[in-house]
């Protein structure tokens, strides 16, 4: 405990640096605007302002992204509270009971109530990153190349999985996504895969370009031609405070929803989408009036915006403990890390204690600076959605060409950016989903190392993986996975996920 | 046809091309692995997953259901980027930006010329002052020095 407390010491005299404090305030900023606005998600977000970091030591570069990251679940309730419209997909649950509490003029306390939830999931998942990184990346030192290799499979499944939709399709995805990750030179033997003589190919193709067309270019694709201009309810200040009854009524939800959110965050997937759903349906089932939810329960504000925020900060526990992320977001933060020259994985913790102390105290601020941007500056913000989506979308353009262009001043990245736009495009007209896709380009370099790294160290015998306890527990979860999958072939009736992506559809259209 | 069957069809012929693009490199043995023998793998672990959608998208709504309204809008933008990419080294970024900016406002969204003339302006050459002078990010600047 005595060292978790030095180590924080150490974390806040970095985070508190006047340089390191802009970054994270910028980061917030960016975060809640990326947040507020439809369309422009924190992955793209992140992404087109990753090489706005190069010029910045490795610190000051991830409290900014990170910031962005958590900043735009904040962000997000304001449009799904005031216009029901997820300003970010994990904001959709709070879409029904948020929007009920504005027209019944409560938008206020919503807003209040989903900052406040916000920011004490926020914080408490900050304590439990701190808590729980270190040991498991000390744990994570006895990983040889079999245990990473099933690891690695067992995360690409659990997000094929946990993605929505059929599991076929997915797995698709992840394997295309590690064919696309094959692209360029091979580390071991020197040999160029997949290039057609195309230098710029050499490094392989990067994850910005892939993530920017697949997300960005593709959302633009797929929404041109509609003219958004929705009725945006705009909250006086005064009435921000939320009743007596509002606040006791959260709390039991805020502290559900940061726990929940914190625990599936770990897990691969769209972490910070599902956990608002399952947020939504424990505070449904364990309230004593589940009637009221739709129509208005503060609860239903209070539990998903907790958990959205709880589960952001979750999914950094394999980033930074174990150099593994989980889904597209975090692979663009360890992009980051990995651009400013910083190797991720068990050792990040000890080698880099500077970064990762300071971006855990960068996160307890951030969340305070959050709470104070949310809630007196929010009318600011509701402002932003004024602007006609005819010109909103030709600046994102010009954003995404700037973000590509900019990671390696390269025109081939912009034109992978432009195909993999097309493929996003053409994915989503045929219920294909990009994510599982992005994390396999991510993965691919180290599922191939630990693959080929293991079968060397076994003579060329598959039974390493089962031989070693570690990875036949990976591997066994995978299996249940894989059975899960399946459940719905042999069971009639749609499972969860089917009803997660039903409801994803129905917001989106 | 169906979707499913359609998409299943697509990934069978990505995944035997790239079998087929894979036998130039070398495969390795079992305990020293070559540079094809992951690919090799995966595009055969490919092929089974494109023949399981042939087989269970029967039931998958038609290929013609796909709705395309916005598709002529989606191509004049990719068009617009197309040009872009084609002319960011050699026009610079601030004219090549310039030009995509008017066509998307002007041609595409019919906004007023003033309004046209102001945000392609202020976007191209504002993005340029953000980017590459205040926050260092190099662009390219092009033969005539935009």
């Amino acid at each position: 405990m005595g060292e978790t407390l030095q180590n924080l010491y150490l974390g806040f005299s970095t985070a508190l640096i006047p340089m390191n404090f802009f970054y994270g305030f910028m980061g917030c900023l960016v975060g809640t605007l990326v947040g507020v606005l439809p369309g422009v998600g924190p992955l793209a977000g992140i992404s087109l302002l990753l090489p706005t970091t190069f010029g910045l030591n490795p610190t000051s570069a991830i409290i900014l992204l990170s910031g962005i990251y958590y900043g735009a679940m904040y962000g997000g309730s304001t449009t799904s509270i005031l216009m029901r419209i997820p300003g970010e997909a994990a904001s959709v649950m709070t879409c029904i009971d948020g929007y009920a509490l504005a027209q019944k003029g409560r938008a206020g306390p919503a807003l209040a109530i989903s900052a406040i939830g916000s920011y004490i999931a926020g914080t408490a998942s900050v304590i439990g990153l701190m808590l729980l990184a270190p040991p498991l990346a000390k744990y994570a030192l006895r990983f040889g190349p079999p245990e990473y290799f099933s690891l690695l499979v067992l995360g690409l499944l659990v997000l094929g999985y946990m993605t929505g939709g059929p599991m076929v399709k997915n797995l698709t995805m992840i394997v295309l996504g590690l064919l696309f990750g094959m692209i360029g030179i091979d580390h071991f033997s020197g040999y160029f895969r997949f290039s057609y003589g195309l230098v710029a190919l050499g490094d392989g193709i990067g994850i910005v370009p892939v993530a920017v067309g697949l997300f960005g270019i593709s959302e633009i694709l797929t929404t041109a031609g509609q003219s958004i201009r929705p009725e945006v309810i705009k909250p006086r200040l005064k009435d921000l405070l939320p009743s007596k009854k509002e606040l006791r009524d959260s709390m039991a939800p805020i502290g559900r929803g940061s726990l929940l959110g914190f625990l599936i965050g770990i897990i691969p997937g769209s972490a910070h989408i599902i956990s608002t759903f399952i947020s939504y349906a424990v505070e449904r089932r364990v309230s004593k009036h589940p009637e009221r939810f739709g129509k208005g329960a503060i609860e239903g504000v209070a539990g998903p915006e907790s958990a959205n925020n709880a589960a952001s900060c979750g999914a950094l526990v394999p980033m930074l403990a174990l150099g593994v992320p989980t889904g597209p977001i975090p692979a663009v933060l360890l992009a980051a890390l990995m651009v400013h020259g910083i190797n991720p994985g068990p050792m990040l913790i000890k080698e880099q204690p500077v970064i990762f102390w300071g971006l855990i105290a960068s996160m307890y601020v951030g969340n305070f600076i959050l709470l104070l941007l949310n809630l007196p500056l929010v009318g600011i913000f509701v402002n932003f959605l004024r602007v006609p989506y005819k010109i909103l979308y030709p600046t994102i353009l010009m954003l995404c060409v700037v973000g590509v262009y900019a990671v390696n001043s390269s025109i081939v990245d912009v034109w992978i950016m432009i195909v993999m736009g097309i493929l996003g495009y053409v994915l989503r007209k045929y219920d294909f989903e990009p994510a599982p896709m992005v994390l396999g380009v991510v993965l691919a370099p180290i599922v191939e190392m630990s693959f080929r790294q293991a079968l060397a160290m076994s003579a060329g015998s598959y039974m390493i993986f089962v031989q070693r306890p570690i990875s036949v527990v990976f591997l066994v979860a995978t299996l249940v996975m894989i059975i899960l999958a399946l459940k719905p072939l042999v069971k009639k009736g749609k499972d969860w996920r089917e009803r997660f992506t039903k409801v994803e559809k129905d917001e989106e259209t | 046809m169906t979707k499913d069957r359609l998409s299943g069809i697509i990934l069978l012929l990505l995944a035997v091309f790239v079998m087929i693009e894979t036998r130039v490199l070398p495969l390795g043995t079992h305990s020293r692995p070559g540079p094809g023998y992951l690919p090799l793998l995966l595009s055969s672990f490919l092929a089974i997953l494109g023949v399981i959608l042939i087989v269970w998208g029967r039931l998958a709504s038609s290929w013609r259901s796909v709705k395309w309204s916005e598709g002529l809008h989606a191509l004049a933008i990719l068009a617009g980027s197309v040009f872009t990419t084609l002319t960011l080294e050699t026009l610079g970024y601030r004219l090549t930006m310039l030009i995509l900016m008017v066509f998307l406002f002007g041609v595409m969204e019919r906004l007023k010329w003033w309004m046209v003339f102001s945000l392609s302006v202020g976007l191209s050459f504002g993005s340029f002052w953000l980017f590459d002078t205040m926050l260092k990010v190099i662009l390219p600047r092009g033969g005539l020095g935009f």
